[in-house]
Parts: structure tokens; sequence; C-alpha cells
């Protein structure tokens, strides 16, 4: 088990060098569609080490990538703060708030931790706006620094890898155990002696951590942000669909399905522009019905059958 | 004063979408997170029947409970009970069902949008009333008598009825009412799709007074998700009263702070139920 | 303050659930080495009681002290990890994990922790234990019940608890299985285990048991050793009603 563990670490950094190639062979076009692809391996990789083994539905993204772009651009902004800066800052509060919302809701079933993450970032959408409008001027932000997209994606590359590392070695350690048996049983879990509230809530806080640092560090490509437009609620769902396509069970899953995902996804919003909502229901649908593991988990299947097949 | 008169007003559609819900979670257990949307296909019928065919939308209300309780029902029948009956355990089906009402709702978003891409936005009933001496419109009176009316069959029908109380029997325990010879799966289909047909039914209310678009169904879906933790799963009356509350809560902070800030102040309801009361307002701690 | 001598003291217990009193004021404690069964007809609490030592429910009332330290207040976890291990009526295994794992499980984060190679190595001793070391590998959905229930008693007994709870550990097994079972247990009590057990199985009673504590409707009848207490009237009355008594 050990052995193979580090087998696809190796993998993955292998993986990582090929990609930090991408931004020198490919052109403009290809590359910004790699930024988002990018952008959404590492914010569904951090996703899946908390809801791949707890099966909690996180719709917590938007909120926490809306945090780390709303700070950046506002601190930049208003306060000539660095982007460095913001960034640490906005990685910090998101965290936090991902703590006090683990706190508040992971002590109960997950049914309410699904249900307060579904209108979070539009509550903080809704609040960010009325601060903005009653204290602090409504005006859009400025964020200006001297990163080519380039730059960006390697930023979000290293992001995607530091989640990597750190979902592997979580996955080894004790809290990882602890997570698998809390997605089993949780009864089960708390008579073994795992504190079941607190293992959540550790792991949840990296999802913010990873969620705000992803939305601080593409804050720079938008150059212009107005502040309420980045706490999107589509985005939530888009990770969940992605992470979900690939496979939730495997922490390499992401990968799978957000390179497809992307591509198809810019296909279906340049032809049909007005029907990528009803494709997301389809695409949601599809998962439940057709994938429920993911394309990692029916690769698995297939293998399987392979295997014993050839007995 | 005002703020106990709408706010009341408006609690009256709340209550029914909850209610709606609270039918599908309670009894056919089913987390539809699609809930919202069912109340906005409500409010659109309403509101293109009224632009392009003058149908006054308290007769739209008559003819969507119908039609919705077969779309519900079907929706139940052929989308539903497939993950019914391959979930192991509560849990799976749970995180199945969010996850094919969330497909469901995106779906559906998408189809109204391709109907109407603006604002849900009409005149009917708006002259202006005095009751209690503050100020508002006919057709928040309309709508909340009509609530009131629809909303008090539904108990009539639950308590008072054989199958209602089945219905209810069902939603104390599963396998209990199963023992004493009551068809589960019939009686949660029609728990479903008797919950949609009462959200759909709000929605028609409550477009007569409130502009919707087609993506606003998730904001509905998460206050009628507020009101039934709030009132206890299975609990109509707590129901009722959690929604007068939001209903209130929201008019207060709308009138004295800002109207952007609804949303927030249900946020801020639930955190409070969350630490304090999570079994609901008259509900048991059961552990 | 030093404890009195007893490993477990139960203190005016009471617990209700809405207007039903599941347990009123039990009162009884289990010495170190002890095996004590709580025995009762269907619905006289012994489950309740079970769940409410081992942290499952808080007591309404009353208090539960381990070793002279009070545990009731605590959640489930903090009192497997000062040694309390338990067993389900229902046996609950982890599915996805495979028997071993379920085993390293119940060592890893118990009341001692172990992890690694030191876990392994002893979940595989508690399988040999159970008798159940060669099926290691496999996945817990190809286990018979008798094997479940020998993998959660590893498990549980991988934690190295200083107090052990079984529930019902013997009910539905059949003739044979339920030999091999009683075996078991005696192998606990022979190793000077602190036990205590919730059992219909009358015979592993009576082998087992040095003292029963008896409940019906949630109060508990009688207390003594299980000759003494099997013949008493009221505990006859208790199970048969009284008009077949």
């Amino acid at each position: 088990m050990s052995r193979s563990g580090f087998k696809e670490l190796a993998i993955a950094a292998c993986l990582a060098i090929l990609a930090g190639f991408v931004p020198l062979v490919f052109n403009n076009y290809w590359l910004s569609i790699s930024v988002t692809a990018m952008m959404y391996i590492a914010l569904c990789t951090s996703w899946v080490m908390f809801s791949g083994p707890t099966h909690y539905i996180s719709l917590a993204s938007g909120a926490f990538f809306g945090i780390g772009g709303y700070l950046v651009a506002t601190g930049m902004s208003d306060y000539q703060m660095s982007f460095w800066l913001m960034a640490g800052i906005s990685a910090l509060v998101a965290t936090i708030l991902a703590g006090l919302i683990g706190a508040a809701t992971l002590r109960l079933s997950g049914v309410y931790f699904v249900i307060f993450t579904l209108g979070l970032a539009e509550m903080i959408r809704n609040l960010v706006s009325w601060v903005q409008n009653n204290f602090l001027g409504s005006r859009g932000l400025y964020v200006l620094t001297d990163f080519t997209e380039a730059h960006i994606y390697w930023m979000l590359l290293v992001l995607a890898a530091a989640a990597y590392f750190l979902g592997w070695y979580i996955n080894r350690s004790r809290l990882g155990f602890a997570l698998r048996i809390i997605g089993n049983d949780e009864t089960v879990a708390r008579h073994v002696g795992i504190n079941t509230a607190t293992a959540k809530i550790v792991l949840f806080m990296t999802t913010g951590f990873f969620g705000a640092l992803v939305g601080a560090v593409i804050a720079p490509r938008y150059s212009y942000i107005e502040p309420n437009q980045v706490f999107s609620p589509e985005l939530s769902f888009m990770v969940v669909i992605m992470a979900l396509l690939g496979g939730a069970g495997r922490l390499w899953g992401p990968i799978v399905g957000v390179i497809p995902f992307t591509l198809v996804w810019e296909y279906v919003s340049l032809q049909f522009p007005n029907q990528t909502t009803m494709f997301i229901g389809l695409i949601f649908l599809l998962i439940v019905f057709v994938l429920p593991n993911g394309i990692v988990g029916r690769l698995e299947q297939v293998a399987v059958k392979i295997r014993q097949g050839g007995h | 004063m005002d703020i106990l008169v709408s706010g009341l007003l408006l609690a009256g559609t709340y209550a029914l979408m909850a209610l709606g819900l609270n039918l599908q979670y309670g009894v056919a257990r089913i987390m539809n997170l699609a809930n919202g949307e069912m109340l906005v296909l409500g409010a659109l019928a309403a509101f293109w029947l009224y632009i392009n065919a003058q149908v006054s939308p308290l007769l739209t209300v008559v003819m969507v409970g119908p039609i919705a309780f077969i779309g519900n029902w079907l929706i139940y029948r052929f989308l539903l009970v497939p993950l019914v009956k391959r979930s192991k355990n509560q849990g799976q089906l749970e995180v199945d069902s969010i996850l094919a009402t969330f497909g469901m709702s995106f779906f559906i978003v998408g189809i109204m949008v391709s109907i109407e891409g603006g604002f849900f936005a009409y005149k009917y009933l708006s002259e202006t009333i005095s009751i209690l001496g503050s100020t508002s419109s006919l057709n928040r009176l309309a709508a909340f008598l009509l609530a009131v009316v629809i909303g008090g069959s539904l108990y009539l029908w639950l308590n008072r009825t054989r199958t209602g109380v089945a219905v209810r029997a069902v939603s104390v325990s599963t396998e209990a009412a199963g023992l004493v010879g009551i068809d589960v799966p019939k009686m949660s289909a029609l728990a479903f799709a008797l919950g949609g047909a009462v959200t759909s039914m709000g929605g028609s209310l409550i477009s007569t007074f409130y502009t919707l678009d087609a993506s606003v169904g998730v904001i509905f879906t998460m206050k009628a998700l507020i009101i039934v933790i709030m009132g206890g799963v299975g609990d109509v009356r707590g129901t009722i009263v959690a929604a007068i509350i939001l209903g209130i809560v929201e008019t207060a902070v709308a009138t004295l702070v800002d109207p952007g800030l609804t949303l927030a102040s249900a946020y801020f309801i639930f955190l409070l139920i969350l630490l304090f009361r999570p079994q609901g307002l008259f509900g048991r701690r059961t552990a | 303050m030093r404890y009195s001598g007893s490993a477990l003291s139960v203190n005016g217990v009471t617990k209700r659930f809405g207007g039903l009193v599941a347990v009123d004021n039990m009162e009884f404690s289990v010495g170190e080495h002890e095996m004590v069964g709580i025995i009762g007809p269907n619905g006289s609490g012994k489950t309740t009681m079970m769940n409410m030592i081992s942290g499952t429910f808080k007591p309404t009332s009353g208090s539960i002290s381990m070793m002279g330290s009070r545990i009731s207040d605590l959640p489930a976890q903090e009192i497997t990890r000062r040694g309390v291990g338990r067993t389900f009526q229902l046996v609950r295994l982890l599915p996805s994990l495979s028997v071993l794992e379920n085993v390293i499980a119940g060592a890893v984060f118990g009341h001692r922790k172990r992890w690694g190679r030191e876990a392994e190595d002893h979940a595989h001793r508690m399988l040999e234990r159970v008798g159940m070391d060669a099926m290691s590998y496999a996945p817990v959905s190809s286990l018979t019940y008798i094997d479940q229930k020998r993998v959660e008693l590893a498990r549980v007994l991988a934690g190295d608890p200083e107090i052990l709870l079984l529930d019902e550990w013997l009910a539905g097994l059949n003739p044979t299985e339920l030999e091999t079972g009683i075996e078991l247990i005696h192998d606990l009590r022979k190793e000077g285990r602190t036990v205590i057990l919730v059992e219909h199985v009358m015979d592993a009673i009576r082998s087992l048991c040095d003292r029963c504590v008896v409940m019906s409707s949630g109060v508990k009848i009688a207390e003594g050793s299980p000759d003494v207490v099997l013949s008493d009237p009221e505990v006859i009355r208790a199970y048969l009603g009284d008009d077949d008594a």
C-alpha cells in the first residue's frame, strides 16, 4: 500500500512538471483555457480532499474563491497593499470562515451543511455589496500587477500541486484514515475514539484556504473587478460537477474530470450560449444516473472486470 | 406595525412553499433542491398567461395545482424512485437526491430562461389598500388569503382524511407505516407530487406582488429550507410559525436596514437555529 | 480522590425521551475484572443504558463514573479514549474498508493510540485472537454474520478497552455459532476483563456472568448472582407477565 502511494505521487509530480511547460508551447487561446482548467483542478482537488471521504457536498467554493478575489482587489485598490500580503490575508480569512461554518454545521447532519453552503456565496455577495454601497462607496476595483497569463498559470499549478500533495499526505495520515471511517459510519467513528467534528472541520478549513488562494491568484487576470461579481454561486456548482464527473473517490479524479469538461464547456458556451444552464443540469443528471462514481470509478470497475475475465 | 402586516402577508406564500418542501422531505425523504424552481415555474405560468392571454393569476393558481401535481409525480416516479431503490442507506439517498435535484433545478432554469429571460413583471390587483392602519396592496392580501385557504385545506386533509393520516404515518416512520399496511411508495409519490403542487401554487401567488426572474429559484429554495429546518421536519404547525418569523424578520430588515440583506437575515436566523435548536422550534431532541 | 474500587458506577441515572422514561433512576456498579449481565424483557431500557455508558446518549439526570471520575458529560469519542469499548446490537462494520482496516480503526484512535506497522501488527493479533486472521484482506461484505460479529469484537479489543460493553453480542447466531460465541466471551472472562453484557440468551448469562442486573420498564428490579436472580418471582413475572406467572 505504501509503495503504490509513492508511485502515485511520482506520477503526479511528473504530470505537474509536464504541465509546467504548457505556457511555453500553447498559444494564447489555449493558454487561457489552460488557466481556467488549472484553476478548476486546484479548486476540485481541494474539494475532493474534504468531500471525497466524508460525502459532504460543499457548495462553499464560490464563497471562498470570492473572498480571495475581493480581498485582493479591495486591498490593492483601496489600501495600496501588496498582492502577496492580500493573498495571504484572504487565505487566512477564508480558513477562519470555513472553521466557523464547520463549527456551526459539521457537528450536525450533512444536510444542514449542504444547505448552509448552498446560499453562502450569494449571502456574502449581498453583504459585500451592502458594505461597499454604504460605507466604502460603490465602484469597481482595480487589480494591477505585472503578472502575465503564464505567471497566473504557474501560480495555479503550484497551488494545485500543493493541494494534491497535502491531500496525498493527509490520506496516509491518521486524519485521512479517520475521515474514511467517518464517511463509512459516523457513529462507529465516534465509538472508536475519533473526534469526528474536529476532523471534518480541519479538512474543511483546508478547502477554504485553497479556495481563497485560487481566487486571489486569478484576480489579476481580470484587472477590473466588480466587488460582487467574484462571489459566483455558479462556480461552486462547476467545482462539484467537475470533481464528481472525474470521481471523488480518488484524489486524482478531478484531473480526469476537469480537462474534458473544460473543453466541452468551451464548445458548448460558444455554440449554445443560451443553453449552458440546461447543459449543467444534464451533466448533473448524467453523473447521478450513469456515473455515480465518476469516470475514475467507472474505469476502475472496467479494470476489475478485465482482471477477473483474465483468470 | 407596517412591518408586521407586510411580513405576515409575505409569510403566507412562504408557508406554502415550505409546506410543499416539508411534504417532499418529511414524507418522501427527498431533499428537493429544485423546490425554488417549482415555485418560479408557477410564477412564470401566472406571468406568461396574464401577459399573453390576460388570464387572471388567481385562476392560474387553480390550473397550476393539478399540472404541477402530475409533473412532480412523473419526476418522482421516473427520476427519483430509481435512486430510492438503489440507495443502501439514508445518507446515500440524501447525496443522490441532492445531486439529482440540482440537475433538475439547472435544467428547469434553462428551460425557463428560453421562455422568458427577463423579469416576470406584471401588474395585477396592485391597488393600495389599508389593513389595520397600514398600507398594503390588494394583490398581497389576495395572495395571503388564497395561501391560507390552500394551506388550511392541506392541513385538514392531512389530519382528517384516511389518506392524509397515512401520509403523516409515513413521515413518522417508513417502516412502521409499511408494517400496518400503508402503501409507502404510493404515499411517498403522492406526498412528493402534492408538495410540488403546493409550492408551484405558492409561486403563482407570489408573482402577483413580487418580481421574479428565471434564476431566482435557489434563493427561495434556501428560504424554504431554512423555514423547514426551523419549523421541524414533518411539522406543519412549526412550518407555519417559522414562515411567519422569517416573513417578519425579512420585512423588518428590508425596511429598516437594506432590502439587499434579506438573504443575510435569513442566514442569521438559520445560524441561530443551528446553534441553539437544530431539532426545530417545536422538535424534540432525539439524538 | 481515590475511587471506591468499582471500575464503573451508575448513580441514579434517568433518561427521558420526551414524555417517555426509558431508564429510571438506575443504580449499579461493576467491579474490576467482573462480568456483569444486564437482562430484562424487550423495551426495558437495557440498550439505552448501554448507550448512556458509551456516550451515545447523555443521561437526563444522574451520573456515570469510571474509576471514580465522571464520564457521563463526555462525548462518545472521549469515553472511548478513556477506555470504554462497545459492540453494537446490530453489528456495524465499515463496509468500504477491509477486515484488517476495520480492526486497525479500533487500534488507532482508541484508548492506546497506535499507528502504521504497530497498529497493523496489533490488529493481526486481535484478529487471530477471535479466529479471523485468515480473512484479514477479505471485503467485509463477504463475511457471515458471526464472522462480522467477531471482526467487530476484534475492533473493540484492538482499542485495549478497560471496560467492554457487549450489546446482545450473541443475538441472531445459530446454535453452532452460539457455541463459538460463548467460547469467545469465556476467554475474555479468563483474561480478567471487565465486561458488561446485555443478553437474552439465558444459558450464556448463567455460565458467563458473575452478577446480573435485571431491568423492567426502565427500573432495576433485581440484582445478584444469575441463579438467584433468575429464580426471583418478580423477575419471572417481568418476563412472563402477571397472568402467566
